[in-house]
């Protein structure tokens, strides 16, 4: 089975995404986009995961799959266990915010008519989100109570934020400033897995490698943290796995320390990507990620691969190789089994 | 050729302090430079001076000796961190690479641009994508010196070396001046020559 039997705090199988669209602007008919297919990745107690992909590959949508805030128009498929207990959308709906954390890419997600300060303080509504305020406020005394206040002042501080930024709104902060405000944000709360969404643009390298230092601290305590990111350098620094995501899917997920040569590298564009690092010889692999509407059947990395045959354009299964998992058809390992220990 | 800060001094806000007092630099377009120093302290602002964005409230910018030319495009151009930011989001592509004046078919068959995009507006493209027109708009025909301002930070490794052997093969052969603002040491390592330390 895989290289650590620790607890499973977040698994996901086979995870699929895709919206409806309408065909042209003349078109009344409605057509079904993918734009994530049978993903599956996994967050075990006391680790950092890195999903590592390019722009526009839809790692957001994973984070916003997970936590149940896609738009009306997406549909999605597969499970996702938290803690071993499948993720439904009243789940999701009770934990997000709470035992889950969120750490959003957009700097455009702090209410923009609430000072920085008060926003971290109240946190969760902790009625539960049925709060009579407009806009589901969180109540003044959850804001105002000294021991928030106080944890919320170390914080600020731990990152730099001055006392004057208490009492600054959104638009006062810049954008370094409102990346360390939504991380402060979901450090609040005692949330037993944190999903940060490229976390670090912005910050300069000290900062940055603080919060990485928080989120290692965090998941030292047996919690979980899933860190999506088109950083590969940044996640060999600080994660303990990786998950390669290449258009829509995860292609392989390794240990770090596979990253160390090429040759423990399982899947070609992988491989490619490890050459193609400054410091691993800078070559560069010709060619773009296919787009949704124009995806090759079977392997989507099959029209840039050189040991591309005709099996690639078949199904193909992510296995477990060692202690990672690829999917590529050169590989005979064995199945992945996420089913069986949640049966 | 020869690019040159004399005693440049820059302020967004006198009472809060300059960001620049009294900074020269020579960087001549044979050697690639890397501009380096912690966030704040004004690298991107000198960028702008030197590409004639802004303009500074004491010294100037000689380029062989010459102030950079009032009108017309400008022989230093810059290629900003975030291309959704740096293009119009009214315009589509090919409308966007026009900017440019006169941008050959090589550059923007050799950055992988596909005709396809050139239709697009820019919330239709990836961070990658826009960027590669971000290049190609700033290598037109009268571009002398280029100051590629963290450009490939927001992208995934394959793209970053696809777009930095372009740059450095395509510097070279037209003897276009490279200066490089970036945080990553290993991709300095690979691209510029000098360092000029803030």
């Amino acid at each position: 089975m895989s290289c650590t039997n620790k607890r499973h705090i977040l698994e996901i199988d086979e995870l699929s995404v895709s919206f409806l669209q309408y065909e042209n602007s003349r078109s009344s008919r409605q057509i079904e986009l993918p734009v994530i297919s049978k993903l599956s990745v996994s967050v075990h107690e006391g680790e950092i995961v890195a999903v590592v992909g390019s722009s526009g590959s839809g790692k957001s949508l994973l984070a916003h799959a997970i936590l149940g805030m896609l738009p009306y128009n997406a549909r999605t498929g597969g499970k996702i266990y938290f803690n071993g207990e499948l993720l439904t959308p009243e789940k999701i709906r009770e934990y997000r915010g709470g035992r889950i954390a969120f750490v959003p890419q957009s700097t455009t997600y702090l209410d923009p008519l609430m000072k920085v300060g008060e926003q971290v303080r109240g946190g969760r509504n902790s009625s539960g989100g049925k709060d009579s305020g407009r806009g589901g406020r969180p109540s003044g005394g959850r804001r105002n109570d000294p021991e928030r206040r106080k944890k919320q002042r170390a914080l600020f501080a731990r990152y730099g934020l001055s006392e004057e930024t208490d009492a600054k709104y959104p638009f006062e902060c810049s954008g370094g400033m409102t990346r360390r405000v939504l991380l402060t944000s979901a450090l609040m709360g005692n949330p037993e897995l944190i999903i940060a969404d490229e976390p670090t643009p912005g910050m300069d390298l000290a900062l940055a490698k603080k919060s990485m230092e928080d989120f290692r601290a965090f998941a030292d305590e047996g919690k979980g943290v899933l860190l999506i990111t088109h950083d590969i350098e940044l996640a060999l620094e600080v994660a303990d796995r990786i998950a390669v995501f290449y258009a829509g899917t995860t292609i392989e997920e390794a240990p770090v320390s596979d990253f160390a040569s090429e040759q423990l590298l399982r899947h070609p564009y992988t491989r490619a990507l490890w050459r193609a690092m400054p410091q691993n010889g800078f070559q560069p692999l010709p060619g773009t990620q296919p787009y949704v509407k124009d995806m090759p059947a079977g392997c989507p990395f099959g029209p840039r691969c050189e040991n591309y045959s005709r099996e690639c354009a078949g199904e193909i299964p992510m296995q477990r190789v060692g202690c990672g998992t690829v999917r590529c058809v050169k590989y005979h390992g064995e199945p992945l089994a996420v089913h069986e220990h949640h049966a | 050729m020869l690019l040159e800060g004399k005693n440049l001094t820059f302020a967004y806000d006198r009472k809060k302090g300059n960001i620049l007092t009294n900074v020269s630099l020579r960087i001549d377009s044979r050697e690639p430079a890397a501009i380096v120093g912690p966030s704040g302290f004004g690298k991107t602002t000198l960028c702008k001076i030197l590409s004639g964005y802004l303009r500074p409230q004491a010294g100037e910018v000689l380029l062989d000796g010459k102030p950079l030319p009032k009108k017309g495009c400008c022989p230093v151009q810059m290629v900003w961190q975030n291309p959704e930011r740096a293009v119009n989001p009214r315009l589509r592509m090919r409308a966007t690479l026009a900017d440019g004046q006169q941008i050959e078919d090589r550059i923007i068959r050799e950055l992988g641009i596909e005709e396809d995009w050139m239709n697009r507006y820019p919330q239709e493209l990836s961070g990658g994508e826009l960027q590669r027109f971000c290049i190609a708009r700033a290598l037109g025909r009268d571009t002398k010196f280029l100051i590629a301002d963290e450009i490939s930070t927001m992208l995934d490794m394959i793209t970053q070396s696809q777009i930095w052997n372009f740059l450095l093969k395509e510097t070279k052969e037209r003897g276009i001046g490279l200066i490089v603002i970036s945080h990553s040491e290993a991709l300095l390592s690979r691209v510029a020559g000098r360092r000029l330390t803030f």
